[in-house]
């Protein structure tokens, strides 16, 4: 075979890579078309600012906004301080050979692997069942459910839970971008370790670990599964008004107008409308992580 | 911590001597909350298991629950009507609940061998180009491209295939069910290849620029460095992210919920409706009564899942492990 036809022959095959991530990044055109040539006539303000009506067939999406809002807050709240002590534990305590950080590691990756409707029925069984079920039988009257049902709270932990890895990874990873010398320098100065991690680590890393909490908000606005029984609500008037409300969401609306809709037709500007507000909401949170990370990169590149 | 805190505030420190074991005191303080705290993730992993196995278990231990199902009724087949031959029904809701697993274990096999015969191929090819191929800035750019594509929420993913793929796809192979496991397969592959596209293209990073001159300075045409050379060896992450990719594909919800039709049929047809275990439990666990044999059914397929991404999620760990060993074996 002459080495002419070899590359000929060779030069099809990365063609035909070449064709494959093209096909990809085709995909997510169509997609992304799709969504804002269907949803954009229907946005508006009135839209954004109102609760649904009619059924599901007119008015707007406020309180699935609102949902999604506090929802996403206070699972925040709850997994950043978790996520980033564990990515300091692994990364500025543990020895190397740390079996327990190694144990750490491996959970991790495998709370990562675990599939989200798992964890909504961890949520049932632990939060609503267990917890809740637990709190009523000492603070409730007997035969009455305040906090061992479904709620915005029980949702917010459950994707607690699920977006931890998200976060301890990002952190991690900005950890490790904080130059030896730094650390060293603050040492050789006198400094505690917590005072050498508290102000010269930890603010070093920030740009990192609040990529870390982006992702995680991102990843756990768009979750519907965790949240199917743990908290959200077909459709609910009001606003939720404490952690044991019920609270309607943007992703599970998305999926109730999509399939539990009378009237499909008429619903179907409702549905990309909502589709394409949820869509800018991840988007936007992903490109402006990827922004940063790609910054941090490069910087820990060049520092090094 | 009071304490320390009081002592510290009342003034400088009596001698140096106290005032550096009170510091070694916070320190090692910190460190034990930190290292605490960091125990979560373990705790987490096995709270899962056990709380979702909790409520599976009354399925062998309840008796008012094992007149209705038990390990055989799930996994056997069985008469449901006289005279006819013994099939895999799952009928959870009826005068006599039929809950055979076979029908939702099958139809979850066709959605994942859809989504992996496309997602495998296409990501690891995109992987390759990318890493072998792309010119740099092409390179800076097709990563977070792709990688954007697995920040799509699952449920919009869903709500395209059911919408949109749905659609071309009927026109296109004329399908008799609008909604199948093609549909749900197709639609499941849209986040299945970046998985692979991403651990992929980190394994054949990997591979160390000696191979790709090694191979290039004896003959070999840049295709076949990347084919015979670097892919081989970065052979152990490639799998490790095809595997990856199987158990998300298996574990996935809302796309198969909203796109396969959620029909219990046990068929090797992929052009019928299918429903996949995620999409049974998201649909049904709404009405089941708690602590019946149904609620503890459905957390059985919990237990099953959690088992099945964990035996695959070990799998993908020791080839990446292997990987790695290779990798560094390579460099020195």
């Amino acid at each position: 075979v002459s080495v002419r036809s070899r590359k000929a022959v060779g030069g099809g095959f990365a063609l035909l890579t070449g064709a494959a991530a093209a096909l990809v990044v085709l995909m997510l055109a169509v997609i992304l078309l799709d969504v804002a040539r269907g949803g954009a006539g229907r946005l508006s303000w009135e839209f954004l600012t109102a609760a649904p009506s009619e059924g599901m067939t007119a008015g707007g999406i406020f309180p699935a906004i609102y949902g999604t809002a506090v929802m996403t807050l206070v699972m925040t709240v709850a997994v950043m301080p978790v996520g980033v002590m564990t990515a300091i534990y692994l990364h500025e305590y543990a020895p190397p050979t740390s079996r327990l950080a190694a144990a750490v590691r491996v959970a991790v990756t495998n709370l990562a692997g675990v599939p989200s409707i798992v964890f909504g029925l961890f949520g049932l069984g632990f939060f609503i069942q267990f917890v809740g079920r637990g709190l009523d039988r000492v603070f409730s009257e007997p035969g009455t459910l305040r906090f061992g049902q479904p709620a915005l709270l029980w949702a917010s932990l459950t994707l607690a839970i699920l977006t931890l890895p998200v976060v301890i990874v990002a952190t991690e990873e900005a950890l490790r971008a904080v130059p030896r010398d730094h650390r060293d320098a603050s040492l050789a100065l006198g400094a505690t370790r917590s005072q050498t991690l508290a102000r010269v680590v930890l603010p070093g890393a920030l740009p990192g670990i609040l990529t870390g909490a982006i992702l995680a908000v991102a990843r756990g606005a768009g979750e519907v599964a965790p949240i199917l029984f743990t908290g959200v609500a077909y459709f609910l008037p009001d606003l939720p008004t404490s952690p044991f409300s019920q609270f309607m969401h943007l992703g599970y609306h998305t999926y109730v107008l999509a399939t539990q809709s009378p009237d499909v037709e008429a619903t179907r500007p409702l549905l990309y409308a909502t589709v394409l507000v949820l869509l800018l909401l991840t988007f936007a949170l992903n490109l402006v992580a990827i922004a940063i990370r790609t910054r941090t990169r490069r910087r820990a590149a060049a520092g090094h | 911590m009071k304490a320390i805190e009081a002592a510290g505030g009342a003034g400088a420190p009596r001698t140096p001597r106290a005032a550096m074991r009170r510091r070694q005191v916070r320190e090692g303080l910190i460190e034990a909350v930190v290292t605490l705290v960091a125990l979560t993730g373990i705790a987490a992993v096995v709270l899962i298991f056990v709380f979702v196995a909790r409520e599976a278990i009354p399925l062998f231990t309840d008796p008012e629950i094992a007149k209705e199902v038990d390990l055989g009724r799930m996994f056997l087949p069985r008469v449901t009507r006289a005279g006819r031959p013994p099939g895999f029904i799952w009928q959870p809701v009826g005068a006599i609940p039929k809950y055979s697993m076979i029908p939702l274990l099958l139809g979850t096999l066709k959605v994942t061998i859809v989504a992996m015969a496309v997602a495998a191929p296409a990501g690891v090819a995109a992987a390759l180009f990318t890493s072998e191929f792309a010119p740099p800035r092409l390179k800076e750019v097709l990563k977070p491209t792709i990688e954007l594509l697995a920040g799509i929420p699952s449920v919009v993913l869903g709500f395209f295939a059911l919408m949109v793929m749905a659609t071309w796809l009927q026109t296109a192979f004329g399908f008799s069910f609008r909604l199948n496991a093609v549909v749900a397969g197709l639609g499941l592959a849209l986040t299945i290849v970046p998985v692979v596209f991403t651990v992929s293209e980190d394994a054949l990073a990997a591979v160390p620029r000696s191979y790709r001159e090694a191979s290039l300075a004896l003959g070999a045409t840049r295709w076949e460095t990347a084919f015979r050379v670097v892919l081989p060896a970065a052979a152990p992450g490639v799998l490790a992210a095809i595997v990856l990719g199987f158990g998300r594909a298996i574990g996935e919800t809302m796309i198969v919920l909203m796109a396969s039709g959620n029909a219990a049929i046990t068929s090797w047809s992929f052009g019928e409706s299918v429903r996949t275990l995620p999409a049974t439990i998201a649909a049904e666990m709404g009405e089941v009564v708690v602590g019946g044999a149904h609620y503890a059914v459905l957390f059985f397929i919990g237990v099953e899942l959690f088992v099945f991404t964990f035996v695959l999620n070990g799998l993908a760990a020791w080839s990446v492990r292997r990987l790695v060993r290779r990798m560094s074996g390579a460099a020195a």
